[in-house]
């Protein structure tokens, strides 16, 4: 047999000195190929570790339905829907910066990995605003917290499936919240590193593998925006 | 991936989508305000269904990615309607299948 792998096909190895590429893959497009379909693995077991919560909420909504959209009236609706719009915003952002790459264009990578990390600061801020909110109002359940709605349609029998209610919002948009905080420590890193000219046109997988990621988390409160919040708003 | 595409092109996509995506949080919004039964869900499913479409096909790329990973994003979706899909079958119907007495 004559040897066809020693000396290899030299024209598919044109990138093989590109500082960014590994030694087991054959090519930047193949290295990028593997690193997206890993991310979306990744992004899979993701979607079934929040799919459990939400398959939680859509059991208790079955059994409780009024309960839990006299729960929802008290999440607000104002907060919540900006909360939507800065992450879709951000969502953008972050496709700008893996365009910028794209483009060849280095300091506007940076530019919108920090416009995105202000996006996801902003949902943060607001989340907080929210969270001092109920706990204001006593709507937060367990860990000895004394949970008092003033609403009676909260109260008595109905106190236990509100609990419920209000222990799948926290514990849901706290597990989101954590996503974001994550999502922005990385985002972080790749600022700097974007700034230190790392990413161009030929290699700009960690943005992309990271923009997955960020843009997951966006889908995730797009479905928990209608289900926590818009809840039984035509009742109110 | 390899094929990009004209770079005003992915630019016009990128506000179109984040353009429907902002109008469809408000329709969203003003659908809720509305009774409609068992609509009311259906609708904001549907809302929130077709933005997560948009943001997988354009801002995620897997318009332009594999097979292999639209097929692995669609697996992962179709599992989630099976976990969601069947659990709900077994709550919705266990009162009429097993006849609970006294009921």
């Amino acid at each position: 047999m004559i040897d066809t792998h020693g000396s290899g096909a030299p024209a598919a190895h044109d990138d093989h000195h590109h500082p960014r590429l590994q030694h087991h893959f054959d090519s930047l497009e193949q290295q990028k190929e593997s690193s997206t379909l890993g991310m979306w693995l990744f992004l899979v077991t993701e979607i079934m570790f929040f799919g459990g919560l939400f398959t939680v909420y859509v059991i208790y909504r079955y059994a409780y339905p009024k309960v839990f959209a006299a729960s929802s009236h008290h999440l607000d609706v104002l907060w919540g829907g900006i909360n939507t719009a800065v992450l879709i915003c951000s969502s953008l952002t972050m496709a700008l910066s893996i365009y910028a790459a794209q483009i060849n264009k280095r300091k506007l990578i940076v530019v919108f990995l920090i416009a995105t990390i202000l996006l996801g600061a902003t949902f943060l801020g607001i989340k907080t605003v929210e969270y001092m909110d109920k706990i204001k109002h006593h709507l937060v359940p367990g860990f000895g917290l004394h949970f008092a709605p003033d609403d009676p349609h909260l109260q008595g029998a109905n106190g236990q499936h509100a609990q419920l209610f209000f222990s799948l919002y926290f514990i849901m948009t706290g597990l989101h919240a954590l996503h974001m905080i994550i999502g922005i420590g990385v985002l972080s890193v790749l600022a700097v590193l974007a700034w230190k000219g790392r990413y161009d046109s030929s290699y700009y997988n960690p943005l992309e593998c990271t923009g997955l990621y960020w843009h997951f988390v966006d889908i995730v409160w797009i479905f928990l925006f209608p289900l926590l919040y818009l809840l039984g708003a035509h009742a109110r | 991936m390899a094929h990009h595409h004209d770079p005003k092109r992915t630019l016009l996509i990128y506000f179109a989508v984040f353009g429907a995506l902002l109008i469809g949080t408000l329709l969203t919004v003003l659908a809720a305000k509305v009774d409609l039964g068992m609509m009311n869900d259906v609708v904001a499913l549907g809302i929130a269904a077709t933005k997560a479409m948009l943001v997988i096909l354009f801002f995620m790329h897997v318009r332009d990615s594999t097979r292999m990973v639209a097929l692995t994003a669609m697996g992962g979706f179709l599992w989630l309607a099976i976990l969601i899909g069947i659990t709900l079958l077994n709550y919705v119907t266990l009162e009429t299948v097993l006849q609970v007495p006294g009921k």
